[in-house]
């Protein structure tokens, strides 16, 4: 009973490495035919039925004027145009509003965590409302709570100094940057830059040398002397355009859009509810003893959450947060309900209607929406390799 | 390793199965026949052209006429499913065979009808767009409306001829644009607009359902022109000529006296040309569209003529009180004209 029990030969395509090589080729083949197949019979249909096709309408007039664009744009434009004033209009939202939720979301955050009852339960009440309510309904909520109790242009609420508030918006004072004036802006770029540095260079004395060295005379050298000595010394001079009610409406100046309003408000306190719940995870994420430790090292409360507790709790709440950033980038899509023009609304919406070319139009909006993730994906995981880096 | 083969094997198929639906292509006619139903594209709600009343019965101008195409068809009027779209959703709906016709209050134009893939059937509206405004405005003429914030819906003809007609002359607004007519009212009734545009039509539905309906009015202006005509896809000249001969044959109707009510007494006692429109005839009108002798008498049957159609939803007597206008018969002074049926 001595023989050796050969194990029985193998098919080589049924080992492992093979087999899943197999699998996965097959796979992609089949994916790439479907798509390729679903491609060309949605170009085959289009030209079957003579509908136009492909990217030349972006060269074309587009006939319709938009409420807001923060770059040139008259209905002789092109609709490329139309599409960078939406891209523009939906960044400025999106940048806005990830800014508001983030500073909101962490006080929120920090306000639940805290000692006193009161606070820690409004912010408990505040995270359950906003987050258990639909976005969409939130937006009409705040546009017409923003519209109805506000008075007619004619009846404007004054605040003093050229602001006025109505229900055709926040109108406020536009400066006028007229001679000279670049040469202030170019000094402030280059006193911020200058001061950033020294901020940069304390930080790294203090972690070589255990050192505080001040940098608040930097900053103010940066931001404020240099630019006013430069403002004297070139003679620059600033004008002013002041809102006037002129018929309907308020001229000159510059004027806040409810629309504008209502979606940021909306945008930024529904995520800004999450934010406001991932800061508090990331927060008690924080081994207590680091907490212990901190407090028998005689650090005052304030210390030991800037100093000990928030480096450590942003490990856990970048990644999560970045997840919050990337939901509201999409949602401003939902602005669209409520007229403000982003890139549903004004590519999706009249571009697609107007030039007919749904496919293009739709893949053009679905293009930006994913460079736009991307891009936040990308800083927020800089970000957290940062983070990363810094605890080892 | 079994699943893995199961989903190989079920993306292929799948792909496979896609295939065979794209490559097979009917007349509309008959998959509308094997169907048992016309699908056909109205407005969300818009009193007199297409609105669901309590129970989800669409009724209205608009959807009158698909009720008429499908007596036509089925000898039936109730076999039809409404799908409301609004505007940016109409010409895709249409473009992809999701509807069958789009009866929605929609312009022709020639864009749609050549890039866009449409063909449109006799005009059923003749339209334009203007302005509604507070009466407390002390507005009188569109021209005062310099520097106004404008309420509209997007992804239509009315947001063009805006921008042209301020630019032309010289004035400057605000466009607030939402994609449902619906928002459009809740903003311009919010006090967000000075001013809502829209067909003409479209304005004296939609006051209806104001807060208070007293409290607006329509600027004497009409900027544009808005025939208001069915349409179909490209591809299939058989459907559009069915289309095409309803319509005919509801302002035939019309025009020759013929009623919802008279209709079954006309097939013998009309003239012959209306005995011919009426299948009463050994003509094989009917069979030169696909449909039998009868289309006509059934469509007519269903929904009465031109004339009764517009009376029973948007005519003077109704809420809307629209005038016949350029809608009147060519005969009274206004446009409407039916090629003849033989």
């Amino acid at each position: 009973m001595s023989q050796i029990l050969k194990p029985p030969r193998q098919v080589f395509w049924t080992r492992g490495r093979i087999k899943a090589t197999l699998f996965q080729a097959g796979f992609i083949v089949c994916l790439v035919l479907l798509v390729w197949f679903i491609f060309s019979n949605t170009l085959a249909n289009i030209s079957n039925q003579g509908i136009a096709s492909g990217f030349g309408f972006l060269e074309k007039r587009a006939g319709f004027d938009v409420a807001l664009s923060f770059i040139p744009f008259t209905s002789d434009s092109t609709y490329a145009r139309a599409f960078w004033v939406a891209v523009v209009n939906t960044l400025v939202l999106s940048g806005l509003g990830i800014v508001l939720a983030t500073i909101l979301g962490f006080s929120l955050g920090l306000a639940r965590v805290s000692k006193n009852w009161l606070i820690a339960r409004l912010a408990t009440v505040y995270i359950e409302t906003f987050r258990n309510i639909p976005l969409l309904l939130q937006m009409f909520f705040w546009y017409f709570a923003i519209l109805r109790p506000l008075p007619s242009p004619r009846d404007s609420v004054e605040f003093g100094a050229g602001f006025f508030l109505n229900n055709r918006g926040l109108s406020m004072p536009r400066p006028l940057f007229e001679t000279g004036s670049s040469w202030v802006f170019a000094v402030l770029f280059v006193g911020f830059v200058f001061a950033f540095y020294m901020a940069r260079r304390a930080l790294r004395i203090r972690k070589e040398t255990g050192h505080g060295v001040k940098v608040i005379h930097w900053w103010l050298l940066g931001l404020v002397i240099a630019p006013a000595a430069t403002w004297f010394l070139v003679d620059a001079s600033m004008g002013l355009s002041v809102p006037v009610l002129t018929g309907f409406n308020f001229r000159g100046g510059m004027v806040v859009l409810p629309e504008m309003l209502a979606a940021l408000l909306a945008l930024s306190f529904y995520i800004s509810a999450a934010v406001g719940e991932i800061v508090r995870a990331g927060i008690q994420g924080v081994d207590h003893g680091q907490t212990e430790a901190a407090e028998a090292l005689g650090h005052s409360r304030k210390d030991l959450m800037r100093l000990i507790v928030i480096p450590q709790a942003m490990l856990i709440i970048i990644p999560p947060l970045t997840t919050q950033y990337l939901s509201l980038a999409k949602n401003t899509s939902l602005a669209a309900a409520i007229a403000f023009p982003e890139v549903i609304s004004i590519v999706a919406g009249s571009t697609l209607t107007q030039t007919g070319q749904a496919v293009e139009t739709i893949a053009l909006a679905m293009v930006f929406y994913i460079a736009v993730s991307l891009a936040i994906a990308g800083v927020m995981n800089y970000l957290n390799y940062r983070v990363m880096r810094q605890r080892v | 390793m079994k699943k893995k083969m199961i989903l190989s094997f079920t993306s292929v198929a799948a792909a496979m199965m896609v295939a065979g639906i794209g490559s097979a292509q009917a007349s509309t006619l008959e998959e509308v026949q094997d169907r048992g139903y016309l699908q056909c594209g109205v407005s969300p709600g818009v009193a007199g052209f297409s609105n669901p009343d309590d129970d989800g019965n669409w009724s209205g101008f608009d959807v009158d006429f698909c009720r008429a195409v499908s007596a036509a068809i089925f000898n039936d009027a109730d076999a039809v499913r409404y799908t409301p779209l609004s505007n940016t959703e109409r010409f895709t709906a249409v473009q992809s065979g999701e509807v069958d016709v789009l009866s929605r209050t929609t312009t022709r134009t020639l864009n749609r009808d050549t890039a866009l893939g449409l063909n449109f059937g006799q005009v059923m509206f003749y339209d334009g767009q203007g302005f509604m405004v507070r009466k407390d405005s002390g507005i009188n003429s569109a021209l005062d409306l310099d520097g106004a914030s404008v309420c509209t819906s997007s992804g239509s003809t009315t947001e063009l001829n805006l921008a042209d007609y301020f630019n032309e002359n010289d004035m400057s607004y605000l466009p607030v644009r939402f994609d449902r007519a619906d928002e459009v009212l809740a903003a311009y009734d919010g006090m967000r607009c000075d001013v809502y545009t829209s067909d003409l039509s479209g304005l004296a539905a939609r006051r209806l359902v104001m807060n208070d309906p007293s409290e607006h009015k329509i600027l004497p202006e009409t900027i544009s022109k808005e025939p208001l005509a069915p349409a179909v896809r490209h591809g299939d000249d058989q459907w559009s000529d069915i289309i095409n001969w309803v319509s005919h044959a509801l302002i035939g109707a019309e025009e020759h006296g013929v009623t919802a009510e008279n209709v079954e007494r006309m097939k013998s006692e009309g003239s012959v040309s209306v005995r011919r429109m009426l299948g009463a005839t050994n003509d094989t009108t009917g069979e030169w569209l696909g449909l039998t002798n009868d289309w006509a008498a059934q469509a007519i049957g269903a929904v009465g003529n031109y004339g009764e159609m517009f009376e029973r939803h948007v005519g003077p007597n109704t809420p809307l009180g629209i005038e016949r206008g350029l809608n009147a018969l060519y005969t009274d002074g206004g446009m409407q004209y039916a090629m003849p049926i033989k």
